[in-house]
């Protein structure tokens, strides 16, 4: 019996010839990275071995630019971790800041058939580039940093075949919402993306399926290779890979057909996308005090170029607070040439740095109680972007962009 | 053998009702002082140390953030759920939280019932209903971490990282 993607990889990883679901997998780490919350003054440990620093990226995300006295200390304290050890790719306030996986995707760290770990649970956000990509916890970093190793359960895997195109306006965030409202949670279980239609999804599409595998609950969310890919990593990154492709015969727990033209608009109620999904016309006349775009999983230039579209020459409804956040200060200048920027900005957009901020209710649009927010971001937990009585609708950035311009939940169509 | 109350929750239990965002900064003093904040507020001050929490399926799904180690901090003597999520599952692993994949484990118990525990036969008993339920195996490398403290110690005695002599002391 065949391997699937991650099984390649972990074989390969742990210089074993092949793993099964059931296996513990000691891996070779090829890229670790570290975000701000890592040197945090109320969470860091003292780091006196580094095990290959040019394995190593150092990327701060969470809290910037520093919004209290603790994340910069934290940050200043990281800096000179980065010095003292020789870190060469290290993204600090300034042009190359942002999200930690938009940065990634941005420089092509992560490798076809590597292995990639970041203490955030969205890591798998570079399954896109067909990478063993996982989150951790803090410690299992500190493990891999100073032992070059970490380990993985070997899941077993759920096979989805993309098939057919997306209708205009329907983006890949619709497709999560589907997969996600359809099959719910997939707990213990790896997904791998790939079926005839690949090439229809952009990297940013990918990028955006990948990234919310981690709300499947997914232990990795990987895509198959292909040219677009290829292309994609080389133009960024001149390390040498070797990319995975599933075994014809690789073994599956399952195998799902997704027809991509027949997906709707959808959008998620608040408190879980597990099988809560609904048509956006469905959800009834919900009023809204703010519209968010941004995140790991939104804050892409396509994400950004849709909302611009969407709200090209209207204004944002009385009341409303639109938020946009590019994923990175590079996306954000590749949006600003293409003239999304302002637009978004003419419309009442209120366009921030790149940073994870209000996604995780950290700093820059926290939520305040009984407030309605729709978000194209990642999570929509109680108490997600803030106070725990604030409800939180999902949706894709032309969802949340019309939203914002009617005050009120509704289709990018019935504002057209 | 651990043998202790049982809190009951549901399904997707999420790390941030264990740990809210707004809190992933603070001390581990005060984080510890919002667990379950939005979906259970005042449960800190009722749950006692050795306590046993049981949930449904895929406990802790979510974020990175050591959501483990508030439930350590508290006092939780052991997490049993139907499903663990794998995030979940590595911190509990490396904070030195004992927690168990036990299918059917939700359905077995009501809130305040009692649980006992082996961690040698891999089983949950609930003495007041007879029922016994087998736990998913943990690979013995995993097992071991778990049930020594986590991997603070080890990378402290390989020299990796600086003793922190500050750390609260391990769950009873």
């Amino acid at each position: 019996m065949g391997m699937t993607i991650v099984e390649k990889i972990f074989a390969r990883a742990s210089g074993q010839k092949r793993v099964a679901p059931g296996d513990l997998a000691v891996v070779n780490v090829d890229v670790a990275v570290m975000l701000d919350s890592t040197f945090h003054p109320n969470s860091r440990r003292r780091i006196l071995k580094l095990q290959d620093p040019e394995k190593i990226v150092v990327i701060y995300d969470h809290m910037v630019p520093a919004p209290d006295k603790l994340s910069a200390e934290g940050q200043a304290y990281g800096r000179a971790f980065v010095k003292k050890f020789g870190i060469k790719r290290f993204h600090d306030v300034g042009p190359d800041q942002g999200i930690g996986h938009a940065v990634i995707a941005d420089r092509a760290y992560a490798l076809p058939g590597g292995v990639l770990i970041c203490a955030d649970s969205h890591t798998c956000a570079s399954g896109a580039f067909n990478c063993a990509a996982r989150g951790v916890g803090s410690p299992d970093m500190l493990g891999a940093i100073t032992t070059g190793k970490t380990w993985f359960k070997v899941a077993p895997t759920v096979r989805y075949d993309f098939h057919g195109k997306l209708k205009p306006g329907v983006s890949a965030k619709d497709v999560f919402l589907y997969l996600a409202g359809t099959y719910g949670h997939h707990t213990n279980q790896n997904v791998e993306f790939g079926g005839p239609a690949l090439a229809t999804l952009s990297i940013n599409a990918r990028r955006t399926l990948a990234t919310m595998g981690a709300e499947l609950s997914a232990e990795f969310a990987t895509f198959e290779p292909d040219q677009i890919l290829l292309d994609y990593v080389r133009e960024r990154n001149s390390a040498p890979f070797e990319e995975q492709y599933p075994d014809a015969d690789a073994s599956y727990a399952d195998r799902r057909r997704v027809d991509l033209d027949k997906l709707e608009v959808l959008v998620a109620l608040p408190d879980s996308v597990i099988q809560n999904s609904v048509p956006v016309g469905q959800v009834g006349k919900v009023k809204i005090d703010q519209a968010f775009i941004g995140s790991c999983a939104n804050g892409t230039l396509d994400d950004l170029a849709e909302a611009a579209r969407v709200v090209n020459g209207k204004r944002v409804a009385p009341g409303v607070r639109f938020l946009v956040t590019p994923g990175t200060q590079a996306t954000f200048i590749a949006a600003l040439k293409a003239g999304y920027i302002q637009t978004l900005m003419e419309a009442g957009a209120v366009v921030t740095p790149a940073t994870c901020g209000a996604c995780f209710g950290g700093h820059m649009g926290v939520l305040g109680p009984n407030e309605t927010c729709v978000t194209a971001s990642t999570r929509n937990f109680k108490g997600r972007m803030g106070d725990p009585s604030a409800r939180i609708f999902m949706a894709s950035p032309a969802t949340v962009a019309a939203s914002a311009i009617a005050g009120h939940l509704i289709h990018a169509d019935e504002i057209a | 053998m651990i043998r202790a109350k049982v809190w009951t929750f549901g399904d997707h239990i999420n790390t941030d009702l264990m740990l809210p965002g707004d809190m992933l900064f603070a001390s581990e003093e005060e984080q510890k002082r919002v667990v379950f904040r939005a979906n259970r507020p005042g449960w800190v001050d009722e749950v006692r140390p050795g306590d046993i929490i049981v949930g449904g399926l895929n406990y802790g799904m979510g974020s990175s953030r050591p959501a483990a180690r508030s439930l350590r901090n508290v006092g939780v003597g052991a997490v049993l759920a139907d499903s663990i999520n794998g995030l979940f599952f590595r911190n509990a692993v490396n904070f030195g939280l004992i927690a168990l994949e036990v299918p059917g484990v939700r359905a077995a118990f009501e809130e305040g019932q009692t649980a006992e525990v082996s961690l040698e036969d891999m089983t949950v008993l609930n003495r007041a209903s007879g029922v016994t339920l087998k736990a998913l195996p943990i690979p013995k490398m995993l097992l071991d971490l778990m049930l020594s403290g986590g991997i603070y110690p080890h990378l402290e005695q390989q020299g990796y990282i600086e003793p922190n002599r500050d750390r609260p002391p391990p769950a009873p």
